[in-house]
């Protein structure tokens, strides 16, 4: 299928055995410096880490079947909703894409044999696990019931872990900042030769965008959480008012973070299906620059409209509508992708496989969740629905939505690459389709919930709105039955030979014209791009240098 | 579209109500088009173009600036007119005016405490008049609290240290919810408060014997409504479960220990105090953390808790 575009010594070079293979043991897993093996170690994390987070969402929504106690007490509740929020914000969103898929592909897709700086790749590893284990360690102290925004003088006031949980985001943070200076270095420095600026895949462009997120916003986070410490500790006043301090200054801190965070939570999962659209359609991306560029104007405009999540927290009337204004600025960028997307798909070559079908649902779930964004950054309509089930219902359409089905798809595409092996697609399209329902029959309801008046993270509710809350905790059985489907045929494919040719899905960027698996140094050679990533030209255009650098 | 609007959204009693809906809205028709527009683009370029053979060619077409352009501009210049849509329903919401009554709310773990022009205070129950412009002047004593009133559209957060305004003509009179929008701990969700809109003479009866219901109850009832409508609940079980607070259950005639080690006989007298100056006697084992209730409670009120208590046996 691949039609060798690319040969840079292959074929006629030693062959080598895969990188799975070689070196063995699990010390050699432990102490890699290769990409790839430390890609797919963040991804059993992450996943291990969905999983816990997920058995808390399932306790959540169980907790919500009725509007008074049902298995569990209001203490508990609220413990179980913040370890759910942290745990799947800093431990699963956030490095799930760029540091699980990223890792193991954006090397491949730029032609490199590895990331700039390895070992630091390893240390942001380490440096995750670490902060891991902390967040779990809060368990042990009490937990910690603060929800996932750790917001003042409820945060430094109430007891349990919540220094250690602080720390734990503090210490993610600089596994969050690795990664990012990583991928930096490495798109600077490292693609192949022949690989401009503009012919670099889009998803080196939205882990570009993430990157610079990640180390311009992530030290704010992390000098916001030791300030609680601080605050817990040593007693300084600094947001608590009964200490003299101001409990509205740690909002803006933290939302400065955490506003950028949400696009790097959705940057990498657009990246993603930038890559998978064109190769099931078989033709090349519709409006690449204008894909890149929205993506480096995403990450940069959305330094400027933290405050959005403030508007009822006593700001001024000036500063509300400047911070609203800008917030819509977002909102075409973004349109302007999904547009690009469903224009690469027209007079395509449609293959519907897993990742496209779960391509398709990212495509109709983020422009729910862009568009009720609408809501909540218009003024009068989000000093309605702040702080209600709307805005549940809307970041979980971009972030479990998009980002986690972004992340689904992107498995699926590359799952071949990384092990050689294919899963049972037919399963992988049913599955697809119940992670779709379920998730929609899940969230959907929350936005009316919302819009009706119930307001988010209550343990009891007016027994009014409990219709659709039973119909939102059904919709998580199906979400969970899709996705232990998926577990149940991705874990199969180990029992399948490791069989795949380079090039399963017949893609044209670089990853593809090496084997599946990898060998350790990911080409024979350095590969020399000689057509675009995205040219599905029977006969290619060239660009670039075309003579074999050695 | 009525039904539409009725199944989103709460009935509205406030003149804010036709901004925000009308927004609200528009917005939710442009995500439901966008919604079956892309839908519809995207199956259909799914069954037109579905892949029948690994040979197909496609053509190859990298942009279209025209398209592009369109595409572009058509959301901003939607965008746009949401933000102007949206910024003047909160400028109409921001600035009360002159002649409105002012009520000050104080957010505490986990009530809402509401202090009147004449000094009266009331736990949880508001009462304001009809067609009149009322301004709440909020403020929380311990962390931040959210006083949300769905059926007027609004919401302003209670900080503690700082003072911030919100201000409505209630246009129906009616009982409305009011929930707390900030999370604040284990009684968040029960931190519910209830405005009483009234006409006017029902305002002046209140302010003078305080509300129907609460002249006319039987005192056991009333201790009942007390308990509940007063964040009594919030700490205290009626069935023996330990809370922030004893049990009220079984308490009477019996002797509590409190934490000087002194034995106290539950009877009115101790009742009344432990209403009034909490802080007197606290049972062995429990914070000092209840609140006074001096002036929040009328002498009906605190007799009706007596009774009520009595009768949990
Ligand atoms: C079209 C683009 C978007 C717009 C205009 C938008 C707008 C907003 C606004 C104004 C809020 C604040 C609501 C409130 O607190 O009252 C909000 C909340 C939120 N948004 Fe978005 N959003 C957009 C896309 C996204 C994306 C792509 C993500 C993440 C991947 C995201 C994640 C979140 C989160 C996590 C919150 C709430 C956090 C919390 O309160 O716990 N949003 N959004
Ligand atoms: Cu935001």
């Amino acid at each position: 299928m691949s039609e060798g575009v690319l040969h840079a010594g292959a074929g006629h070079a030693v062959q080598h055995a895969d990188y799975l293979e070689e070196p063995r043991g699990l010390w050699s897993w432990l102490t890699t410096v290769d990409h790839k093996r430390i890609g797919l170690m963040y991804m059993w994390s992450v996943l291990f880490f969905f999983l816990v987070g997920g058995i808390f969402a399932l306790l959540i929504r169980l907790e919500l079947l009725t509007p008074r106690q049902t298995v569990m007490d209001a203490e508990t509740y609220n413990r179980v909703f913040t370890l759910h929020g942290a745990i799947m914000t800093f431990l699963v969103i956030i490095p799930a894409i760029p540091a699980a898929l990223g890792n193991f592909a954006l090397p491949l897709l730029i032609g490199a044999r590895d990331v700039a700086f390895p070992r630091l790749n390893l240390a942001s590893l380490y440096i995750y696990w670490t902060g891991a284990a902390m967040a779990v360690a809060t368990l042990a102290l009490g937990g910690v019931d603060t929800g996932w925004t750790f917001y003042t003088p409820y945060s430094t006031t109430t007891g349990g872990g919540v220094s250690l949980m602080v720390l734990a985001a503090f210490v993610l943070g600089f596994s969050s900042i690795f990664t990012g200076v990583n991928f930096i270095a490495t798109i600077h420095k490292l693609r192949a030769p022949g690989m401009g600026w503009f012919e670099m895949p889009l998803f080196a462009w939205g882990m570009y965008a993430t990157a610079i997120i990640q180390i311009l916003a992530t030290p704010v986070l992390g000098i916001t959480l030791l300030l609680i410490v601080m605050e817990r500790v040593l007693g300084v006043g600094i947001f608590d008012p009964q200490l003299g301090g101001d409990p509205v200054l740690f909002q803006h801190f933290f939302w400065f973070y955490s506003h950028p965070a949400v696009y790097i939570m959705i940057l990498p999962a657009m990246a993603v299906i930038s890559e998978v659209i064109p190769t099931f359609s078989k033709k090349t991306i519709f409006g690449y620059k204008a894909i890149a560029f929205s993506s480096v104007a995403i990450a940069l405009l959305g330094f400027l409209v933290w405050a959005h999540h403030m508007f009822v927290a006593g700001m001024s009337l000036f500063a509300g509508a400047i911070f609203s204004f800008l917030t819509f600025f977002i909102a075409v960028p973004s349109a302007i992708k999904v547009f690009n997307w469903i224009a690469t798909m027209w007079r395509g070559s449609i293959a519907l496989e897993a990742p496209m079908l779960h391509a398709i649902s990212f495509l109709l779930i983020f422009t729910i969740g862009g568009l009720t964004g609408l809501f909540l950054a218009a003024l009068s309509t989000d000093v309605h629905l702040h702080d209600t089930y709307f805005v549940v219902a809307h970041f979980h359409y971009v972030m479990a939505g998009s980002n986690l089905i972004a992340l689904l798809a992107g498995m699926h595409y590359w799952w071949p690459k990384m092990f050689g092996r294919m899963y049972n697609r037919r399963l992988a399209a049913i599955a697809s389709a119940i992670i779709f329902v379920g998730f929609n029959l899940t969230f959907l309801p929350q936005f009316v919930l919302g819009s009706r008046g119930m307001p988010r993270r209550y343990f009891n509710y007016l027994p009014q709105f409990q219709d659709l809350h039973v119909v939102s905790t059904v919709g998580s059985w199906v979400l969970a039955a899709g996705l232990f489907l998926t577990a149940a045929y991705l874990l199969a494919s180990f029992r399948q030979p490791k069989g795949m040719p380079a090039n399963p899905w017949g893609g044209r960027t670089l990853e593809w014209e090496t084997p599946s698996p990898p060998t350790t140094h990911n080409f024979e050679g350095q590969p020399v791009l000689q057509h675009g990533p995205y040219d599905y030209r029977p006969e290619p255009a060239p660009v670039g240098v075309k003579e074999m650098a050695h | 579209m009525n039904w539409f609007r009725d199944f989103l959204l709460p009935r509205g009693a406030s003149t804010l109500v036709g901004e925000t809906d009308g927004l609200f809205l528009f917005i939710t028709l442009l995500t439901v088009f966008f919604f079956f527009f892309n839908g519809a683009l995207i199956l259909y370029a799914v069954k037109r173009w579905r892949r029948r053979s690994e040979k197909e060619v496609t053509p190859h077409i990298t942009h279209d600036t025209r398209l592009e352009l369109v595409w572009s501009l058509i959301p901003l210049v939607v965008v746009m007119l949401i933000f102007f849509w949206g910024f003047r329903g909160y400028v109409k919401a921001w600035v009360a005016p002159n002649e409105s009554m002012e009520i000050i709310v104080t957010g505490k773990k986990w009530v809402w405490e509401f202090e009147y022009p004449d000094g009266t205070r009331t736990l949880n129950d508001l009462h304001v008049p009809v067609n009149q412009p009322v301004k709440l002047v909020l403020t929380a004593e311990d962390v931040i609290h959210s006083f949300y009133i769905p059926e007027f559209r609004l919401k302003r957060d209670a900080i503690p240290g700082r003072y911030t305004e919100l201000w409505f003509t209630a246009t129906k009179p009616g009982i409305y919810q009011v929930f707390c929008a900030e999370y604040c701990g284990k009684g968040h969700s029960d931190m519910l408060a209830r405005i009483f809109v009234d006409t006017p003479e029902q305002y002046e009866t209140f302010l003078r014997e305080g509300d129907e219901q609460v002249r006319k109850m039987p005192l056991k009832e009333l201790g009942r409504l007390v308990w509940e409508n007063k964040g009594c609940a919030t700490c205290h079980s009626l069935d023996g479960t330990r809370g922030q607070g004893p049990s009220w259950k079984g308490i009477w005639g019996h002797k509590q220990r409190g934490a000087d080690g002194k034995e106290y006989q539950v009877d009115a007298d101790y009742i009344r105090q432990s209403i009034l100056a909490p802080q007197a006697v606290v049972v062995e084992g429990y914070q000092p953390i209840m609140p006074t209730y001096q002036g929040l409670l009328r002498e009906r009120e605190i007799l009706g808790v007596i009774e009520f208590i009595k009768d949990l046996q």
